[in-house]
């Protein structure tokens, strides 16, 4: 769509949106979207780069996904279809009640289908189902400092990106190797993106970390409660830290697959069954599970 | 002999300073701080070659500006005033266009570039020692990973040659390499003060700066340590600049002394001549103090 078209895109559909809500459209603003907007605009252009901005008051607590929600409903638009997840997860409460929320300000439709969204949100997961250059993926970020492990200082990390001082960040690993023979995080696995900024992507998992890299996808990282937006854009080079003779790897799921639908190359969560102690597998991206188990019945 | 770094009136101030801070502070006037304006000048206009392979000594009594001058020279703090250019044969290849943008003998002044910059040219050209190893070592992280991570701000990226090197470094400086992946918090302040050196060597730099080294040993592991260092400069062909208030320490290390009082260099020249024949009255009674 043209740039010009954009504004006089939601005319009518806003007035009556905000007449029935009692909230403007998206609940912010028009400032507060502005801010945002111009945030993920400075993000996308610089990415890794942590972009300070105002986080708003949001109806549910801080620490909760607002950084995501303010992401999400700075860039809504009446007809978006709208993915919310928790953890992969399509039903959690957390996700749900996201996802009735924006429904309810934006008057958008939801779905639980990848391929079906145009913004999905998420907690902690990226959705197994290939993404592509028409969607965009908001992550929610409880701290979005990569170096804050090693350093506790504001002041401090900022300037260490400023001047790409990764030293310490790099012994850190170094040290994990040395105590344990491998790098023992297992989610927040730090990333250089771009060549650049060391940047954290957020708790995803291992397993999630490849599909960030030279991506169709547009990432939009959000901390509400550290008042941080990040991005990676779209065909940009993320790759962990790692080294040569300790390369990088994921979680390893050979010879188990999922107790629902039978997938054997999604991430898995372990599930040890209360009563009789079995232990079994099932996709931790629900979306995808269902969308298999309903292909098999077919 | 061309020298390796030129400085030129050095001066760091601390405090707003006045047009009469420099007629006002220094040795005829026994201070550095200025009765107008009450800044201090820790170092007042200082120039200075280094050549390669020397060492060259600082003397003075505390507060004089000796340790001001390393860390200046270090990047640590900003001067006020100065210049410092390093000859072209000291600084990496990768450096090089950076620095030296005129094809000349010397580089740009270093004082001028960006923290960026400054921080690479200390990686591939410096190494430090202070009196207090907490200031130079990481006291949790493994006596290993400190000198690795010395090698990780260069561009190491394979575990088993920074162990490699690690394990050199730490055999040429007598520790025992089993205990490599212990923190330096388990090892006596003479131990500590060896791991500290072998950081300082891990990037190979051209420059070291000793700030006291031997202050706080007591007299047999002092001998070590200086036996050690002797022996490092003629392995490495280091240029040292050691600061030490023990002329002993001078004497022993150093062919050419200066003598910094109230934050100027009152006396310099060869180490003997300065110890046998002291010019300047503060130096006088210096050496006439040592016994």
């Amino acid at each position: 769509m043209p740039l010009h078209e954009w504004p006089k895109r939601n005319d009518g559909q806003e007035h009556d949106l905000e007449h029935r809500s009692g909230y403007p459209f998206g609940f912010m603003d028009e400032g507060a979207k502005k801010e945002i907007r111009r945030a993920i605009l400075k993000a996308v252009a610089i990415p890794g780069y942590q972009v300070p901005y105002g986080s708003r008051e949001m109806p549910i607590a801080r620490g909760w996904g607002t950084g995501g929600l303010q992401i999400t409903l700075a860039l809504i638009q009446p007809d978006d279809i709208l993915k919310v997840i928790d953890q992969g997860c399509d039903g959690s409460v957390n996700a749900v009640n996201i996802k009735k929320f924006v429904a309810k300000v934006a008057g958008v439709t939801v779905t639980t289908d990848t391929a079906a969204a145009t913004i999905i949100q998420t907690r902690h997961r990226i959705p197994e189902e290939h993404m592509t250059d028409q969607q965009i993926l908001v992550l929610q970020v409880p701290y979005p400092e990569a170096l804050r492990e090693v350093e506790p200082s504001e002041v401090e990390t900022r300037r260490m990106h400023a001047e790409a001082d990764y030293s310490r960040m790099w012994l850190y690993l170094y040290e994990d190797i040395v105590h344990y023979g491998e790098i023992t995080i297992s989610y927040r696995y730090p990333v250089t993106v771009n060549g650049r900024y060391i940047t954290d992507p957020s708790p995803i998992p291992r397993w999630d970390v490849p599909k960030l890299h030279m991506a169709d996808t547009l990432f939009l990282f959000g901390a509400g409660r550290e008042k941080r937006i990040y991005a990676i854009p779209p065909h940009t080079t993320v790759v962990p830290l790692e080294f040569e003779d300790h390369p990088f790897r994921t979680e390893n799921f050979t010879g188990k697959s999922c107790a629902r639908c039978g997938a054997t190359e999604s991430f898995l969560d372990e599930v040890i069954d209360n009563t009789e102690g079995v232990r079994s597998f099932f996709c931790s991206d629900s979306g995808y599970c269902d969308k298999r188990r309903e292909q098999c019945s077919r | 002999m061309q020298p390796l770094i030129r400085i030129r009136g050095l001066t760091k101030r601390f405090g707003s300073g006045c047009d009469r801070c420099l007629a006002a502070t220094g040795p005829e006037h026994d201070t550095n701080l200025c009765p107008h304006c009450g800044s201090v000048l820790a170092c007042n206009d200082l120039s200075f070659d280094l050549f390669p392979g020397e060492a060259l000594g600082v003397v003075g009594e505390s507060g004089s500006g000796k340790s001001t001058l390393v860390r200046l020279l270090h990047f640590e703090w900003e001067a006020s005033a100065g210049s410092m250019d390093v000859h072209r044969s000291a600084a990496g290849s990768h450096l090089l266009a950076e620095m030296f943008p005129e094809n000349g003998d010397y580089s740009r002044n270093l004082l001028l570039l960006s923290h960026f910059q400054r921080r690479q040219m200390r990686n591939a050209l410096m190494g430090i020692v202070y009196q207090n190893p907490h200031l130079g070592l990481r006291m949790g992280v493994s006596s290993g990973g400190n000198i690795a991570e010395r090698l990780l701000g260069a561009g190491w990226r394979n575990i088993a040659k920074m162990r490699q090197r690690a394990a050199e470094l730490l055999e040429k400086t007598e520790i025992p390499i089993q205990r490599m992946d212990e923190p330096p918090a388990n090892f006596s302040g003479g131990m500590q003060q060896r791991v500290q050196i072998a950081k300082a060597l891990s990037n190979n730099p051209m420059i070291l700066f000793l700030d006291e080294v031997t202050t706080g040993l007591d007299l047999s592991v002092q001998a070590r340590v200086l036996d050690l260092i002797r022996n490092l400069r003629s392995e490495f062909n280091l240029s040292m600049l050691v600061v030490s208030h023990d002329l002993g320490v001078i004497n022993l290390l150093c062919q050419r002394t200066m003598v910094m009082k109230a934050g100027h260099i009152v006396e310099d020249g060869l180490t003997d001549q300065i110890l046998q024949d002291p010019q300047h009255r503060y130096t006088q009674l210096l050496v006439a103090s040592q016994l």
